[in-house]
């Protein structure tokens, strides 16, 4: 309950924001931090919920991304309407990784190498075919309405990401609070214990990369809204799987608020670093990089898991 | 429906480039048999290497070959701090723990390059750059024939000191039976660190074949570690002999498959056979089913 | 209750389980005996779903359950437990328990009230909300029984779940397990602990070599001159009779 209060005190305040700020610097700052959480909190489902490390969750969202531009592009199809498909096409193809991983027991590294794979051969045949307009990439056409999934402002975008991630909050806190995230969390803990008090495993780790790929499609169609703009690399690219995996690594996997912390911090440094160095390329990255080895060596259970152990030692 | 004229070339560029990817792929077979572990991190550190023959003639006008005795311990070198100082203590016993390590390592070296050296493509010219050598009619770039040849060799000596020398016989061991390894005293950590040394000294020498006949550019790891671990899933993970082979076979298949859809289509034959080795015969050819 | 009929495996060439039939009434408590490596577990795997057999057949409360997957049969009303306690690491004693429960309750709530019932059952309300992979080998070994007991099984298959107690834990956990029987839960216990096979036992079947050799009750099991020598070794049994000693397994 106090969880749930949480999720919309934080979310109420942000709705607020463009009542205080005008500033574009600062909603973009807010809109990206959510945009990373909304990435983060899927991959969460299924590597911090499900305990599948996923390094290709980019295949995902270019899905959610080019189906939704090419529908627009090549078809005229409001954006809006866009969006539901790409939920549903982002998750189709979460739903044949799955299949085929998960059918032949793939599982740890393995399973991650896979979905790299995946990635890669999706980024190739963008690369490749006219509907994604090969590697060019498709330019979403200006339509500046918010019929039109496109806003004047930064507002706008602003209560979409929110909304989104809203959905992802919520989502996170079912699976603290269902059977299905009792399965869920089980089938991530023990396989063979999970099989034994009658868990269906495959069925339980399919639908959590089904819901996982969906929710990182959703992210992807955002981004086609708000940049306009998608090409091969940076869809299926591994910066997208990188940003992914980083904010719930290091703000606590498997629980609620850990890729919002991962996020926040993560862009917190992020924005240190330019201050301190300038826009230097690759900069922000690589300490980034050095913070995911911190991470896992130091702190594995990441910043929530911290204030846990912190909490738990308290009088 | 291919020319043999076509076809023979390709055949033979095919198996330069796979002699190439078997000593990188060597490497990473051996680290893995070792100290099971897969390092997600050969890619960059190959792209490293790549950077280090590159400065070492751009400043130095060290013919990349000569380059060979300073590359290949200066690998060494790194890779036994590498492992010693910075991978073996994040791992904490978890798959998950080393891969996410070995990411975050992808990370820092990509874009310390990037950083570094910018995102420009950079290569070198040789005397022998352009030249060319007629094998059995065909015309292959000298620099791919030299690869071939160095790469074969590099591969043989390897071979050789895990088999005959001490610390291969340590390194097999320790390979076969961790723990009875350590009861015998052999020092398990240690072994772990110069396994992780020759496994990245691989990638030096490899960088001083690659490099005469390539480029090199911040992103160029990528496109080695998926090539890399579909040679080493496709042999058997652990089996020097199996990243030989697959070696060999995927440089064929790189080839042969450019030549036929094009070269960025033609790679996809490779991630499609990746992904179909780790779900119908995820063992390999040589490897051992659990 | 469940039949096991000429059930075979094999690994590698090694035949684990060779042409094994045995019978479990409903409302008993039946045991498994046999010297390490006979191949018990194994045939427990088989029992419940984790192991294809190459051949043979088995049947639970009349039904075919050969080569079904393990969490089917859960669901038809057989639960194993495993002789290695695996707790869901990342879990409280009660979450864990709550797993077993979900299986006949939807509801997060009433799971995890009946967990707390169940808890009180195998003597672990104590732990409730600790860390799971804070309990000794007792505790691990008490939360195994537990899980599997919250999923409301017709019959429990219970892999050693008595190995690496000292005498006192095992006097405790015994008198649960009869009181599971006597709710109605028909046991088929792996065990090496004779202790317990003599007291709670009313029927044991004897596996060597993954062959059954011998069964019947627990006091004349342990007499059988075979039985004798797939514990002691060959000649044993003659040995201990011409010398005059009571023969213990």
């Amino acid at each position: 309950m106090k969880t749930l209060y949480a999720i919309l005190v934080l979310c109420g305040a942000v709705a607020l924001l463009p009542a205080f700020v005008s500033s574009g610097v600062v909603l973009n700052l807010v809109i990206m931090t959510l945009y990373a959480t909304l990435l983060g909190q899927a991959w969460n489902i299924l590597a911090g919920f499900g305990g599948q490390y996923s390094f290709g969750h980019a295949a995902f969202f270019g899905t959610g991304a080019y189906a939704s531009a090419a529908l627009q592009v090549h078809f005229g199809v409001n954006a809006w309407l866009c969006l539901p498909f790409a939920i549903v096409c982002g998750a189709a193809v979460g739903a044949l990784v799955g299949a085929l991983s998960f059918r032949y027991g793939l599982r740890g590294s393995y399973f991650a190498l896979v979905t790299l794979a995946f990635a890669e051969v999706f980024r190739i045949l963008a690369n490749s075919v006219k509907f994604t307009g090969g590697g060019v990439g498709l330019l979403v056409p200006l339509k500046s309405s918010a019929l039109d999934f496109q806003f004047q402002g930064k507002a706008g975008f602003l209560y979409v990401i929110l909304a989104l991630t809203l959905a992802g909050f919520l989502l996170s806190w079912w699976l603290k609070h269902s059977r299905y995230g009792a399965w869920l969390t089980a089938v991530r803990d023990n396989e063979d214990s999970a099989a034994a008090l009658g868990v269906d495993v495959f069925r339980v780790k399919l639908q959590a990369i089904v819901i996982s790929a969906g929710l990182t499609a959703a992210g992807g169609a955002f981004y086609v809204q708000y940049f306009q703009y998608i090409d091969p690399h940076l869809a299926y690219g591994p910066a997208v799987s990188v940003e992914a995996l980083l904010g719930p690594i290091v703000g606590g996997l498997g629980t609620v608020f850990g890729p919002l912390l991962g996020a926040a911090a993560l862009k917190l440094l992020g924005e240190l670093t330019r201050n301190l160095m300038g826009d230097a390329p690759g900069v922000s990255l690589m300490i980034y990089g050095a913070v995911l080895i911190a991470m896992v060596t130091f702190l594995p259970r990441g910043i929530g898991g911290l204030f846990q152990r912190l909490a738990a030692k308290a009088p | 429906m291919l020319e043999l004229s076509i076809l023979f070339p390709s055949i033979l560029n095919g198996l330069t480039t796979g002699a190439v990817y078997a000593l990188i792929a060597l490497g990473l077979t051996l680290i893995y048999g070792v100290l099971h572990i897969i390092n997600f991190a050969h890619g960059a550190v190959l792209m490293i290497a790549l950077y280090g023959v590159f400065f070492l003639n751009a400043k130095l006008g060290l013919d990349p070959y000569a380059a060979l005795p300073v590359m290949v311990p200066g690998m060494f070198a790194l890779g036994y701090a590498l492992q010693r100082f910075v991978i073996g203590r994040a791992s904490h016993g978890k798959d998950e723990n080393i891969l996410l390590a070995t990411l975050g390592l992808t990370l820092v070296l990509e874009n310390f390059a990037l950083y570094a050296w910018r995102s420009d493509t950079r290569t070198i010219e040789t005397p022998y750059t352009f030249s060319t050598v007629d094998v059995a009619g065909a015309m292959i770039s000298t620099p791919k024939v030299v690869a071939f040849f160095g790469a074969l060799a590099a591969t043989a000596i390897l071979l050789a000191f895990i088999a005959r020398s001490d610390l291969g016989r340590a390194i097999r061991a320790v390979a076969r039976e961790r723990q009875g390894a350590k009861l015998v005293g052999i020092d398990v950590e240690h072994v772990f660190a110069m396994s992780f040394g020759i496994g990245l000294a691989c990638l030096g020498a490899a960088a001083c074949f690659l490099l005469p006949a390539y480029y090199v550019n911040p992103q160029v790891g990528n496109g080695f570690v998926l090539i890399a671990f579909t040679i080493v899933v496709l042999g058997g993970m652990g089996s020097f002999a199996g990243a030989l082979l697959g070696g060999f076979i995927i440089g064929v298949v790189e080839s042969v498959g450019g030549l036929w859809l094009g070269e960025s289509l033609g790679q996809i034959g490779i991630f499609v056979i990746f992904i179909a080795i780790l779900l119908f015969r995820p063992q390999g050819i040589f490897g051992a089913r659990t | 209750m469940l039949q096991a009929r000429h059930v075979s495996i094999s690994f590698g060439g090694l035949k684990a389980v060779d042409d094994a039939s045995l019978a479990v009434p409903a409302g008993s408590i039946t045991s498994l005996i046999g010297p390490n490596g006979a191949g018990k577990s194994t045939l427990f795997g088989i029992l419940s779903g984790f192991l294809e057999p190459d051949a043979g057949s088995v049947s639970f409360l009349g039904q075919e359950v050969t080569g079904l997957a393990p969490h089917r049969i859960c669901r038809l009303g057989m639960t194993r437990t495993f002789q290695m306690a695996q707790p869901f690491a990342g879990q409280t004693v009660r979450e864990n328990i709550a797993v077993g429960s979900h299986l006949h309750r939807a509801q997060r709530k009433a799971a995890l009230a009946h967990a707390e019932s169940i808890a009180l059952r195998v003597g672990l309300s104590g732990r409730l909300d600790r860390p799971a992979r804070d309990l000794t080998i007792a505790g691990r070994k008490r939360l195994e029984l537990a899980r599997a007991l919250a999923t409301e099984p017709k019959l429990l298959l219970l892999d050693e779940v008595l190995a690496g107690l000292n005498p006192q834990e095992v006097s405790e956990m015994s008198p649960v397990i009869r009181s599971i029987r006597d709710g109605g839960v028909t046991v088929l216990m792996i065990e090496h602990v004779m202790q317990a096979v003599m007291n709670l036992s009313e029927h044991t079947w004897v596996l060597n070599n993954g062959r059954l050799i011998a069964e019947g009750k627990p006091a004349d099991v342990t007499r059988d001159p075979r039985v004798i020598e797939a514990y002691l070794g060959r000649g044993a049994a003659e040995r201990l009779r011409t010398s005059g000693n009571e023969a213990h397994a």
